[in-house]
């Protein structure tokens, strides 16, 4: 049984998602990139060199951990989190920048960019920058800046450039755009690295495929430990690429229930949300076809949550097609659904995981209690949270005083 | 009804004459629906032999700063798809000859559902369309389509653009191809004319088709240098530039036909001065 992981086809489609809706002076490169990649899949050399640097310098395999607390604490599934937190920079986000780093190497570029939101792509893609000796511009919107000050301060310190985006809200996506701008200007010597599962193809797949190595990890540490497949898996969902890396691996296995959780600001209903699948619909933006935040004449609205790194009204296609499929189900939860579930897992795990993060903790919140204990919940505990100190000080002000 | 032959004859003619095309950029909507409606009526009089009329996007990828504020001007003040094609069928019932192209990005296309968008565009007089993020690996989307509503699809060939891809870029492309003369977006620095004569000289040999030449194309001096070995210059953000510039509308309108009669002497004279000819 393969219906779920033979995709994108070669024109990058994911039924309908997908595909490269990119400015033609990008084709070639893309194109470019797509053999590149296609090559390094199955180049030992470049996979040896990517265990390496997943190990020594990232500090891979991250330990699926048995939250004893926390699973006693909602009082049912015995919960697990794969800890992606303790990776180097802190996220999940590095898995992805160390293979296109590799990637942007061999493929002879002088120079990188990125977009980021919450400023951990930005961070994990500087730290690759500065460790392979290459020159790095950060794209972050004006919003975000203020919001993630301590990242901003790391890009710096790594010796990459931070250019503030003005244009829109100033979030994720205008950085985006802008990444995509100076993309096409300098498209001869830059490497794009893409933080998420989202672009024209191969992005989606390559990224997706840089992450799998947390879902892999978790399949072999849940049967070590337990001897059996995870019941079921949760992840926030920014663009989706915590969750892709998670999910992917086990698509195929129809026992393992999967739970994808956007970001419902202050709810769906309220217009102000980053829920792309639960309040959006089909379209082309940044390269894909998929669901996104937008008016009924196809221009785009501003996504809202509490976290800057879900802040964004797209998601990646394979998320897309997966939940026409039906495979995944998408929820979504609340800004202050996330912010008490945040607190839940500083209190009860000494664990201070990023406000993304927060998002599945709070789907937990609702689904555990409600299951046995035999049932085995992985949580992807995407990112830690020293960046969101002051978003969480000032959200939580009063109380502290 | 739709003539799909507009741009076919305009270029017939302008060989004839021995000039090149001067193509004008106006962002639909911008900076108000009756400015932008005074704006279009008045290019053909100035001087415009083909008008680009830009379908505002929210997210503008392959465009700088000024067509990016334009398109924000535009939809701030409320313009729609249904607005922009409704512009155009008011536009034809005064002039029946100067081409329209259409040109935008690909979703607020979609979003409007592409055969309805098809029907209404060629039956409100929209000779051609030409969409950035849709390259030819997607023509299955609108570029076949569009040709079954008697709609050019004009594609984008770049400095990226290598002689390996250029057939690919050519088929299904009607109407002209529009050399994009720097690797970049609109309004960014303009191409030095030696390295540009020596690739549309290159397109040439692959395609009868007109060749325009734009992006960072900006003073009278440029259009004249750019439109003796070019069938076409076009002018976008320099003229969106007059509109932002402006205090009032009366003020825009008049800075942008005046732009607009300044390229449109300079290119009638480009080829007739000392220069050889080309084409
Ligand atoms: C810790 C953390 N988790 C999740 C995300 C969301 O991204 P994605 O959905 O691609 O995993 C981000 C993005 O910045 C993040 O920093």
């Amino acid at each position: 049984m393969n219906q779920f992981v033979n995709l994108p086809d070669t024109n990058g489609l994911f039924g309908s998602f997908g595909g490269r809706f990119v400015a033609e002076t990008l084709m070639p490169l893309i194109l470019e990139l797509q053999d590149e990649y296609a090559a390094a899949k199955n180049d030992p050399e470049f996979q040896r060199q990517l265990a390496y640097f997943q190990g020594d310098y990232v500090g891979r395999p991250s330990p699926l951990y048995f939250a004893e607390r926390l699973t006693e604490h909602f009082g049912g599934a015995s919960i697990y989190l794969k800890r992606e937190e303790l990776n180097h920079t802190g996220a999940h986000k590095i898995n992805n920048c160390i293979g296109q780093v590799l990637l942007a190497k061999q493929m002879g570029k002088k120079r990188i960019i990125a977009e980021t939101g919450a400023g951990m792509h930005g961070v994990a893609t500087a730290t690759v920058a500065a460790r392979f000796g290459l020159p790095c511009v950060i794209y972050m919107g004006a919003t975000d800046i203020e919001r993630q000050q301590p990242n901003v301060f790391r890009m710096k310190l790594l010796g990459a450039e931070v250019i503030p985006v003005t244009s829109g809200t100033g979030t994720l996506k205008d950085a985006m755009n802008e990444a995509l701008r100076d993309w096409v200007t300098n498209v001869d010597d830059t490497f794009y690295i893409i933080g998420t599962v989202a672009g024209p193809h191969p992005y989606p797949a390559m990224v997706r495929d840089f992450q799998a190595v947390i879902g892999h990890e978790t399949r072999s540490q849940m049967l070590e430990k337990q001897g059996r497949l995870p019941d079921s898996l949760v992840a926030c969902i920014g663009g989706g690429s915590n969750a892709m890396g998670l999910f992917h691996p086990f698509l195929n296995d129809p026992d393992v229930q999967m739970i994808g959780v956007e970001a419902g600001g202050k709810g769906v209903k309220s217009g102000l949300h980053a829920a792309s699948l639960n309040g959006g619909t089909p379209g082309v933006l940044h390269g894909n076809r998929t669901y996104l935040l937008q008016n009924e004449d196809g221009q785009i609205i501003d996504a809202h949550s509490i976290s800057a790194g879900l802040d964004y009204p797209g998601i990646g296609p394979e998320h897309a097609w997966l939940h026409e499929q039906g495979r995944v189900e998408y929820v979504s939860a609340t800004d202050d659904e996330a912010l008490e579930a945040f607190q839940i897992c500083c209190r009860q795990e000494g664990i201070i995981p990023a406000l993304e993060t927060a998002h599945a903790l709070a789907e937990v919140a609702k689904r555990a209690p409600r299951l046995p204990r035999e049932h085995l919940m992985v949580v992807n505990l995407s990112g830690r949270g020293d960046k969101d100190m002051m978003s969480v000080a000032h959200h939580l002000g009063e109380k502290f005083q | 009804m739709n003539t799909p032959t507009r741009l076919k004859d305009c270029f017939a003619a302008l060989k004839q004459q021995n000039r090149p095309a001067l193509v004008s950029y106006l962002t639909a909507g911008d900076p108000d629906a009756e400015t932008s409606r005074r704006l279009l009526h008045g290019l053909p009089e100035a001087g415009v032999d083909i008008i680009e009329l830009g379908m505002p996007f929210s997210d503008p990828m392959a465009d700088g700063p000024a067509i990016q504020k334009a398109a924000l001007r535009a939809l701030e003040g409320g313009q729609t798809q249904v607005k922009t094609l409704d512009m155009v069928r008011r536009f034809r019932e005064q002039n029946s000859t100067t081409p329209i192209v259409l040109m935008g990005y690909y979703n607020p296309i979609y979003c409007y559902g592409v055969e309805r968008f098809l029907t209404e565009a060629a039956s409100a007089g929209v000779d051609g369309l030409i969409v950035v993020d849709l390259p030819p690996e997607h023509d299955e989307e609108l570029c076949q389509p569009a040709a079954q509503h008697g709609i050019d699809f004009i594609r984008l060939a770049t400095p990226t653009t290598d002689a390996k891809r250029l057939p690919k870029v050519l088929s299904n492309t009607s109407g002209f191809i529009y050399y994009v003369s720097v690797a970049g977006v609109t309004g960014g620095s303009a191409p030095t004319p030696e390295r540009l004569e020596a690739s549309v000289a290159q397109l040439r040999e692959y395609t009868e088709l007109p060749i325009a030449v734009g992006f960072g194309i900006r003073t009278a001096e440029q259009a004249a240098t750019i439109g003796r070995f070019s069938d076409a210059v076009v002018v976008g953000s320099a003229l969106v530039d007059c509109i932002e510039h402006a205090s009032t509308p009366d003020e825009a309108v008049e800075r942008v036909h005046g732009l607009v009669s300044e390229l449109a002497e300079s290119v009638r004279a480009c080829r007739t001065a000392s220069e050889p000819q080309v084409c």
